[in-house]
């Protein structure tokens, strides 16, 4: 037993590999685990009966065991734990855990394993998981003595939550399960190297409050690592913009870093991002991105992305910094620290807002917000999906919301259309694109917030591939409701057939639909459907009002695109506004052909 | 797509790592799964009390490539150093090959001749052949293969290069 580690009478008792398991994660302040019992994890789950400290959710396939930690890590801040067994419980998790990578969510997912003399022998339900893991997740371990689990789980949660968060998988042989071993306590674990960098270096600041204090075209571009350094890091950047009146955009992941209600919110940049705000971008001369990562979506063409900005990125992980665009100033640390430094620097240096200064550039973005490029011809024939989430927006306010996404064109409508106030409210698959993410996200969103009003915006076709979960919701009675903007197609591969492939749409038309009302009846939820415009506010006000789970089946327009649209392999400057402009005018509309 | 316009430059980058199963999977894994190049890498336990081992790998790249795999490899969680020999100053590079060259007669005496020359030891000698054991810098190496080829080269194994910094730092 490792020195300083306290012991009482209970503990005395050597544990066996299944309790030390679950002692460690008492000891890492976990509450909840999503999991799925098989051969292999079984004296975990024989542990887990035994005790009364951690809940244990029964999801109905392990992709969404993942998805579920990530809602609930992302809406919480907290570590999301996975439970799933060998062979196939492991595969199957292998897209949650990307997707996690991706998002950067901290997740710690203990798979079973054969054991350990059976290794390589392939046996029943073997899989090579940490061969097969490691290229998904930000570290894993395959666990073959029992003297280092403890302390092996303990690194984990500091693997997961520590630098830029991610998956970790440990893979348990069950003869470590079952052998006797001693435990050590969390304060005794350090791991041996790694140490991110939190604290920003002091002259890369200095460095930033001079090139921000002297921009006349100021950009301040945000992203995911601001939500994932804590509330902290977007009351400071909500200080950062009163101090300084620049304007502020977000990313997908980024979005609720900043109010959508202040005056100096852009709304969301890149691909499906607003006319003003990709705009902004291209003509900045000083871009200050906060833990965003010039992803392809944001970015565009590389070689037209903001051509004449000085750029500066705060990012806690290095390998962000100079990886898609070359930036002029690179800040390793964590948001929260990196802004509040930031902030200091700045008003040490006696900076005042000069609106002045930036009046002609919000002269010039003012202009471009009065294209209102969001804006979509509203009808009262038929439910436009803009509108319809307008209208959810709308009321649920008020309402301690939540809200999780599939992937597509209702995520992208959601992303412009919901207004999110704060961090931690809005669950999306950004990096991966994950289809039936939203689902069993919204599901571990609801079991941590039990009494909040959790909705999964979902296509007909996304909401699909984790359909199985509705069972967990009865099970459990979480009342997540699910809204459908059902268009009968896979309405973003439709949309680029349209406008790239010739309007030939191959395979994306969502034949042989489930009657939704029923399908919510088959799994004990409350099914509704709406199709007439006059309907919809009334469908929204019951869906909130039924208690339990809901799907609200709402039949939108089948032929409306999501605008607008930078298309592959164009600059921020040439969006398509709306179904007037043709893709394929753009430049580098040919090499686009094979972006994705 | 942004167009590749800055030279590829070649690169000799050390990294201790933690002597752990899997290890060397993470970082070939991470050339491999970024499209990275290896154009030599070598792997060997270096301090057995702490378990550490030393990779010395070979990459080439942009200049922004390689300051992306250097953070890359930063990031990995059994990775203690990482250290650029190319651009932290001189440095010198090592390789050892095995040749194998098969002949008699006169093309015995003139492979006996070029190993003299190279300052190659021969390690196994029957009457029609010998196993060379040649070390230095890779381009002597190509300089002895090369002659030996036509003689009667047979087989040849090298290590890849070992390198290590000048004067009395330390990694």
């Amino acid at each position: 037993m490792t020195a300083g580690t306290t012991s009482t009478g209970s503990e005395a008792r050597a544990l066996n590999g299944a309790e030390i398991v679950l002692k460690a994660l008492v000891d890492q302040g976990v509450e909840v685990i999503f999991g799925y019992p098989g051969g292999a994890v079984l004296p975990l789950y024989d542990a887990l009966y035994q005790q009364n400290s951690i809940r244990h959710i029964l999801v109905r396939h392990e992709q969404a065991a993942v998805h579920a930690a990530e809602g609930y890590a992302r809406s919480t801040g907290k570590v999301g734990v996975v439970l799933v067994t060998s062979g196939p419980g492991a595969t199957n998790a292998v897209t949650g855990l990307t997707d996690a990578l991706l998002d950067s969510i901290p997740v710690v997912c203990l798979t079973g394993q054969v054991p350990t003399h059976l290794i390589g022998n392939d046996a029943f339900q073997e899989a090579d998981t940490t061969g097969i893991t490691r290229p998904c997740t930000k570290h894993n371990y395959l666990v073959k003595d029992v003297t280092k689990l403890a302390r092996t789980v303990h690194e984990a949660f500091f693997v997961a939550r520590s630098g830029r968060p991610g998956p970790v998988v440990i893979d348990l042989p069950k003869d470590i399960l079952v052998a006797s071993g001693p435990y050590s306590s969390p304060e005794a674990v350090e791991h041996k190297t790694y140490r991110p960098r939190t604290e920003p270096a002091p002259e890369g600041i200095e460095a930033a409050a001079e090139l921000l204090m002297s921009a006349k075209k100021p950009i301040l571009y945000g992203g995911g690592g601001i939500i994932n350094s804590g509330p902290e890091a977007s009351r400071l950047l909500r200080e950062l913009v009163e101090l300084t009146g620049f304007p502020c955009t977000l990313t997908l992941m980024g979005l609720g870093a900043l109010p959508a209600s202040d005056p100096r919110f852009l709304g969301m940049l890149g691909m499906h991002g607003t006319y003003e705000a990709n705009h902004a971008m291209h003509d900045s001369d000083v871009m200050l991105a906060i833990g965003a990562r010039f992803d392809d979506r944001v970015t565009g063409r590389l070689n037209a992305f903001a051509p004449h900005s000085k750029k500066i990125q705060i990012d806690i992980d290095p390998s962000s910094i100079n990886k898609n665009v070359r930036v002029d100033l690179g800040i390793v640390g964590d948001v929260a620290a990196s802004l509040r430094a930031l902030i200091a620097v700045l008003k040490a240096r006696g900076y005042k807002r000069d609106a002045k200064m930036l009046a002609p550039w919000w002269a010039e973005i003012d202009r471009r917000r009065a294209r209102n490029c969001l804006a979509y011809s509203d009808t009262t024939k038929i439910i436009k999906p803009q509108y319809a989430i307008e209208r959810l927006h709308a009321l649920t306010q008020g309402y301690d919301t939540y809200v999780s996404t599939e992937v597509g064109q209702h995520q992208m409508w959601a992303a412009q259309f919901f207004k999110f106030e704060g961090p931690n409210r809005w669950m999306t698959s950004g990096g991966l694109g994950t289809m039936g993410y939203g689902l069993p996200a919204a599901m571990g969103v609801q079991i941590a917030h039990p009494d909040a009003l959790v909705i999964d915006i979902a296509g007909e076709a996304s909401i699909l591939m984790n359909i199985q979960e509705m069972s967990t919701l009865a099970q459990y009675r979480l009342p997540v409701k699910v809204f459908i903007l059902n268009n009968q197609y896979m309405g973003m591969v439709r949309q680029w057939q349209e406008l790239v492939h010739g309007g030939r749409y191959s395979e994306s038309y969502s034949e042989a639909l489930p009657d939704f009302v029923k399908l919510a009846d088959a799994f004990g939820a409350t099914g509704l459907r709406v199709s007439a415009v006059s309907e919809l506010d009334d469908t929204i006000r019951r869906m909130i009002e039924t208690p339990g789970p809901v799907i609200v089946d709402v039949a939108v327009d089948p032929t409306e695109n999501c605008f607008p649209m930078i298309p592959s392999g164009a600059a921020h400057n040439e969006m398509l506004l709306g179904p007037e402009d043709r893709p394929g005018t753009t430049s580098g509309a040919e090499e686009g052909m094979v972006l994705v | 797509m942004a167009p590749i316009t800055a030279a590829i430059e070649r690169h000799t980058i050390a990294v201790v790592v933690d002597n752990e199963p899997g290890v060397l999977a993470r970082v070939i894994g991470l050339f491999s799964g970024r499209g990275y190049n290896i154009e030599s890498l070598t792997v060997a336990e270096v301090e057995r009390s702490t378990s550490l081992s030393r990779i010395t790998l070979v990459t080439s790249g942009t200049p922004m490539v390689i300051e992306q795999i250097k953070a890359q490899l930063s990031r990995l969680v059994p990775v203690h150093t990482v250290k650029d020999l190319t651009e932290d100053g001189p440095h010198v590079e090592r390789e050892l090959a095995l040749i194998k060259v098969a002949g008699t007669g006169e093309r015995r005496i003139e492979a006996l001749r070029l190993a003299e020359i190279f300052r190659a030891r021969v390690v196994d000698s029957t009457i029609s052949s010998f196993v060379f054991e040649v070390t230095g810098s890779s381009e002597k190496l190509d300089a002895f293969i090369e002659l030996v080829a036509p003689i009667g080269l047979v087989e040849l194994a090298r290590t890849g290069i070992a390198a290590m910094s000048r004067g009395t730092g330390q990694l």
